[in-house]
């Protein structure tokens, strides 16, 4: 079920506009804007290419790997896909959110591992459910003129996760290090009582509310008269088109990965269109007896990978690349962590649209973050409504909808599974290749994490 | 000074708006034509009764409230399309919360209040053999009679469902007004929480949190309180409230939720061994006891709750809701009843501003001072929105001062009423600091530094060279005129006492004294940061030792000269607690701190002359040279050992008092001279401060004299105690001691106005 993890992950939302310059001219959309959204002495930032592992549902095939392991089959996805050397790139960030306390720069481990250069220097980050959307947007290390070409991803791995000793155990514990003679150490042992024994899980509840976010889900989809039938609507609706993009071939990001000691694994596992009536049937998971949010219409614990490849425009021209899409703008916005936990993508997407210079209109392909069918809906109608934008954003009127023949055409986090650290890259990735297929100009990606904050992105499809 | 610990059961009213009581159904059988108080709609096959008060912020049973119930019950029974109700109120933050106290006031005998009584047991008798399921759907205050309604509903009809809000509590508080919960609720309440719970709730009459009550059985099932929405979150919580009250309802017809809990092998084992009737016996017993223990027998409103309880276990439900409805009427006429609804009247209206809105409300604070009583003003007042500055001159201090303000919310954090989250994010607009660093910003400065008059004048200089000129000075003192004070500074009018009772953070209540200088405006500020801080406020004339000290000081004078003459500490004790104080006197001059009352006994033993004396004031001059300075340094009249509770007499203390030793006169030293020795000398002072206008009234004279010395709730402080006991008795005591003793005993003039003319009194 999505809640263990999900808490410190809170909402961001990336609107990331990628304008296809040369169909400036020819699309009516662009008249409108008018321009490709390049900023004069800045450099334009280009998304050469993103590939993902299969994201499968935690415990099963990647069950005895570790975090590392992951990362690294998708960097050596993305060299093979590229074809790049192994020492052009001058950056690896990677973005995770429940950290093996092993590998906790995973980002160098990673890149080791998959034989990149050990010159190149790399960071982790964390941001929750948004985590490879701050590395991704650490690429603003181009535009400073600090690098030229990044590799930034997010790894996420649920099979495992640290369990630690009690407190009172580990102090022990570390107690018996510094003890020097017999004497103190018989007498710290003997001190150990049953309660030392328990251990302590993850974090399941939000730490500063002591919520579980599938629980702030529920209240949310109540609060905004959410019910059970749309949400499993949704959450159908969800795997249908996933189930659809699958079999099309249309998850083209996806890499095959043999596992050690496994199969080869070359698709992802969660995606299971099922019936209403059977989605009716599931008890709510969170809030019992009268909650909405199941299992079903939740994202499911996942383990998976991305990475992606991101380039000054110049460098990847010089390097006979042709990038998928621009990366034009991006913003941060955070709420209260009770009771807007989940709203993000609400607050983020005005404020995006408007520092690049769009309306909602001229968005031609939108991929939200489906953390729960409950939060999506609740968002929707949130940016439906001209009351929660006057009495909450200090906004005139409502910020409007998405339409829907526009959004998570390939399915979403509810379906293809939501491996936290690497959802951002995932959503980016899938927003180019969007672009490139329908033929549109402008993307946006909106995700919300724990904290109740939001990253949005705006994309602009490279002509 | 007068740090009082909490007081019985009196301290713990809170100004939450419960008002008591249960049925008042004076079922008038007149129809009102419109419905504006209860109405109800028909959702599919659930009614949907709303209850609704047009005239007042909360729900209270008046009696039209009731008429249009048991009319609307009616219909609803009669209603073929109606499967089951749902009972909801439309109001944020209240389900009931009592019914009108005024009502049970209104009866002029027992006989009437006992009618009262069993016309509510009646409607709820009738509800609860209701065929058809009812759904109480809970969000805010639930007490008294409101949660009585929901008991009546009980059985095998109700299923009750309440929101998590902190605002959400369920409890019996009719014991606080000296009264039971005579709508049934002695007779309900231990067949649903058991005897030991029912006996807890209804003998405490404390507030019992949403999810406490779940587990203990009062509710069935919990809703969360929702955030912003398409509509406010107050509205949209209730709207969601009845959404899954009306999907109960409708599962309780279809069979798919049970209305009988399951028993856990817990509760079938209590059950078993409560079904002894030997068991009962003994928890009747132990509970009487500890009432005695607690109450000395002072308080009879416990003692009916057990024998009418007891009366329904043991004889059936037809000698119990008898027995409910006689002791509920008996109660009613009680001067102790009396006694406590007046203070509850006194302390709403203490919770009030008659000032008017200040100019400018306070937002930044600063305090100066971080001793145990500037820290405890700090914890009060960080919580509340205002960034707080907690200034001190010497690291060490501060860094306790802090201490202890952490301590504060870190304890309610281990309770679980806060979360640590919460417990940080207040203690961000705390700042500790030694120099006067923004103090510029600051709107009101609180001084609680040591009580010197240099001192304090050397602290007002330097205050007024760095605030702004808006700015308010308040000074915590016990006893220093207010005006000696404000003489060093250049802006009288914005100078203000406020004087704090420690432990600040317990005790409820704040009296604040003016000058003849001090703007109307400066005093509405106070106020309302007094309020703010969540406490009960007097507002008082200046003038030595103001109105709380100046009368504490003759009785802790009294007390002294009591021990003098050869009283032990613990008679002293036995006899004050006897008397209804919750402190006895000698631990009462403890916790003060004996150099505070030996300061205090000095001071205004200059200022009063012979009237102060009594006891010797070089008695407590030695104590505090031999160190024996109270609890805080461990010896007093008592030898505090940390960790022990029980406290043995100091036996250096004997020998001190045998040098001042004085002859007892055998006329005026019975146990109970003695008491009215103490007594006497205390209303007289409080009766003077009203006679020289330094009390508004007598409200805030008993206010004050409760909630900040301790004086018996069950008397309902020194004014109403006059009223009750007769000012002519109380004279004519005054004037035996006055023959022996002099002056200290003789009646103010205002005292002998009302020994004069009986029809003289201070409440009406």
């Amino acid at each position: 079920m999505a809640s263990m993890l999900m808490n410190p992950l809170r909402s961001f939302l990336f609107t990331f506009v990628f304008p296809l310059t040369l169909s400036v001219s020819v699309s009516p959309v662009q008249t409108k804007s008018k321009k490709t959204l390049a900023k004069p002495g800045v450099k334009n930032i280009v998304l050469v290419d993103g590939v993902r592992t299969p994201f499968l549902t935690s415990g099963t095939t990647y069950a005895d790997l570790m975090p590392h392991d992951l990362a690294r089959a998708a960097l050596q996805g993305l060299l093979h896909r590229t074809s790049l050397p192994k020492d052009a790139v001058d950056y690896v960030i990677y973005g995770t959110v429940i950290q093996e306390v092993k590998t906790s720069n995973v980002a160098r481990e990673a890149s080791l591992g998959a034989g990149f250069s050990d010159k190149i220097p790399c960071h982790t980050v964390t941001m929750a459910c948004i985590s490879s959307n701050v590395a991704m947007t650490t690429a603003g290390m181009i535009a400073a003129g600090q690098c030229d070409a990044i590799v930034a991803g997010g790894v996420e791995f649920m099979s495992d996760v640290p369990i630690r000793h009690s407190r009172k155990m580990r102090k022990t514990m570390l107690a018996l290090n510094r003890a020097k003679t017999l004497g103190q150490r018989l007498s710290l042992i003997g001190s150990i009582r049953m309660a030392h024994l328990t251990p302590e899980l993850p974090a399941v509840a939000e730490f500063s509310t002591a919520e579980t976010m599938g629980h702030s889900a529920d209240r949310l989809a109540a609060a905004f008269g959410v019910s059970r039938l749309e949400q499993d609507e949704f959450a159908l609706r969800s795997h249908t088109l996933a189930k659809q993009a699958q079999d099309s071939g249309l998850l083209s990001d996806v890499i095959s990965f043999k596992v050690p000691g496994r199969d080869m694994v070359s698709k992802d596992n969660g995606i299971r269109p099922s019936s209403m009536e059977q989605l009716a049937k599931l008890k709510p998971a969170f809030i019992k007896p009268h909650g909405t949010v199941t299992a079903a219409n939740s994202s499911f614990l996942t383990d998976g990978a991305s990475a992606v490849l991101i380039m000054s425009e110049e460098k990847a021209l010089a390097m006979g690349y042709k990038p998928k899409a621009y990366l034009r703008d991006f913003v941060y916005v955070s709420q209260d962590p009770k009771d807007q936990l989940l709203l993000g993508p609400t607050y983020g997407t005005p404020k995006v649209l408007e520092r690049a210079g769009l309306t909602m209109n001229d968005i031609d392909v939108f991929e939200f973050h489906e953390a729960f069918a409950g939060q999506i809906m609740a968002n929707l109608k949130a940016m439906d409504s001209d009351w929660f934008a006057q009495t909450y954003m200090g906004r005139k009127t409502k910020v409007g909808t998405p339409p829907m023949e526009k959004f998570n055409l390939w399915g979403g986090s509810l379906s293809l599974g939501h491996p936290f650290g690497a959802t951002g890259c995932r959503l980016v990735t899938t927003v180019a290749h969007r672009l490139q297929k329908e033929g549109g100009q402008y993307g946006l990606v909106a995700a919300c994490a724990a904290g109740g904050q939001l990253s949005m992105k705006v994309k602009q499809a490279y002509p | 000074m007068a740090s009082l610990r909490a007081l019985g059961a009196l301290s713990r009213v809170t100004a939450r708006r419960y008002n008591v009581m249960s049925g008042t159904l004076c079922v008038m059988y007149s129809h009102f034509s419109v419905r504006s108080f209860v109405n109800y709609e028909v959702k599919e096959d659930v009614a949907v009764i709303r209850m609704n008060d047009p005239n007042s912020k909360v729900n209270t049973l008046s009696v039209q409230m009731q008429t249009e119930m048991t009319e609307v019950f009616n219909e609803v029974l009669a209603n073929n399309a109606v499967q089951s109700a749902v009972l909801i109120s439309s109001k944020p933050g209240c389900f009931i919360a009592g019914a009108d106290i005024n009502m049970i006031q209104a009866c002029k005998t027992a006989e009437e209040v006992t009618k009262l009584s069993q016309e509510g047991q009646k409607m709820f008798e009738r509800i609860e053999n209701s065929p058809k399921p009812i759904v109480a759907a809970i969000n805010g205050s639930c007490l008294g009679g409101g949660l009585e309604t929901n008991l009546g509903l009980i059985s095998s009809t109700i299923y009750r469902v309440a929101t998590k809000s902190k605002k959400t509590v369920l409890g019996t508080p009719e014991v606080m007004l000296g009264l039971l919960p005579g709508a049934g609720g002695t007779q309900r309440l231990p067949k649903m929480v058991g005897i030991p719970g029912a006996f807890d709730m209804m003998l405490t009459g404390k507030n019992i949190r949403a999810d406490k009550a779940k587990k203990m059985g009062l509710v069935h099932q919990l809703v969360d309180p929702l955030g912003p929405g398409l509509k406010s979150p107050e509205e949209r919580t209730i709207e969601y409230l009845e959404e899954v009250a009306i999907q109960c309802a409708k599962d309780i017809v279809n069979k798919k939720i049970a209305l009988t809990r399951k028993k856990g092998l817990m509760q079938k084992a209590q059950d078993y061994v409560l079904g002894i009737e030997f068991v009962r016996q003994q928890i009747y017993k132990t509970v009487t006891g500890k009432v005695m223990k607690m109450s000395k027998g002072l308080y009879p409103a416990p003692l009916k709750i057990i024998e009418t309880v007891k009366a329904g276990l043991e004889q059936g439900p037809d000698s119990g809701y008898l027995a409910e409805a006689q002791n509920f009427g008996k109660l009613a006429m009680t001067s102790e009843s009396n006694a406590l609804i007046g203070l509850y009247h006194g302390q709403v209206a203490c919770k009030k501003n008659r000032f008017g809105v200040p100019e400018r409300p306070v937002k930044n604070l600063a305090i100066l001072g971080a001793g145990l009583m500037g820290a405890g003003i700090a914890q009060v007042t960080v919580d509340k929105g205002i960034n707080t500055i907690l200034k001190d001159t010497m690291v060490d201090g501060l860094s306790r001062g802090q201490q202890q303000v952490y301590k504060g919310f870190n304890d309610k954090t281990k309770k679980k009423t806060i979360t640590s989250f919460e417990r940080d994010s207040i203690l961000s607009s705390l700042t500790g600091q030694l120099d006067y660093k923004g103090f510029e910003k600051v709107d009101m400065v609180i001084e609680a530094v040591f009580e010197d008059l240099n001192i304090k004048h050397k602290v007002i200089k330097e205050v007024e060279a760095v605030i702004s000129p808006h700015c308010i000075f308040a000074t915590n003192t016990s006893a220093l005129p207010i005006k000696d004070i404000a003489a060093a500074s250049k802006r009288p009018e914005k100078v203000i006492g406020m004087h704090y009772f420690s432990p600040v953070d317990k005790m409820q209540l704040l009296e604040i004294i003016t000058t003849d200088k001090t703007s109307k405006d400066t005093t509405a500020s106070a106020v309302a940061v007094g309020l703010k801080q969540g406490k009960v406020i007097i507002v008082v004339g200046d003038g030595p030792g103001f109105y709380t000290t100046r009368c504490l000081a003759p009785m802790l004078a009294e007390a002294v000269r009591v021990l003098q003459e050869g009283v032990d500490p613990k008679k002293l004790d036995a006899l004050t607690t006897g008397f209804g104080f919750p402190v006895g006197a000698a631990t009462l001059a403890d916790e003060v701190g004996i150099d505070v009352a030996a300061h205090v006994a000095e001071d205004l033993g200059k200022a009063f002359g012979s009237r102060f004396g009594g006891g010797n004031v070089e008695v407590l001059k030695t104590m505090v040279e031999k160190g024996f300075k109270g609890r805080k340094s461990g010896k007093g009249c008592y030898v505090y050992t940390p960790g022990l509770k029980s406290k043995d007499v100091n036996p250096d203390l004997e020998d001190l008092l045998e040098k001042y030793k004085l002859a007892a006169n055998p006329s005026v030293s019975s146990d109970s001279d003695v008491q009215f020795r103490l007594v006497s000398r205390f209303v007289n002072e409080a009766v003077m401060c009203l006679q020289e206008g330094i009390l508004n009234g007598p409200v805030e004279g008993d206010i004050g004299a409760v909630f900040g010395l301790g004086f018996p709730p069950c008397l309902g402080g020194p004014f109403r105690f006059v009223d009750t006991f007769g000012a002519d008795k109380l004279v004519e005591k005054m004037r035996r001691f006055e023959h022996v003793y002099g002056n200290q005993f003789t009646p103010c003039q205002l005292l002998l106005d009302h020994a004069k003319d009986s029809n003289k009194r201070f409440h009406k």
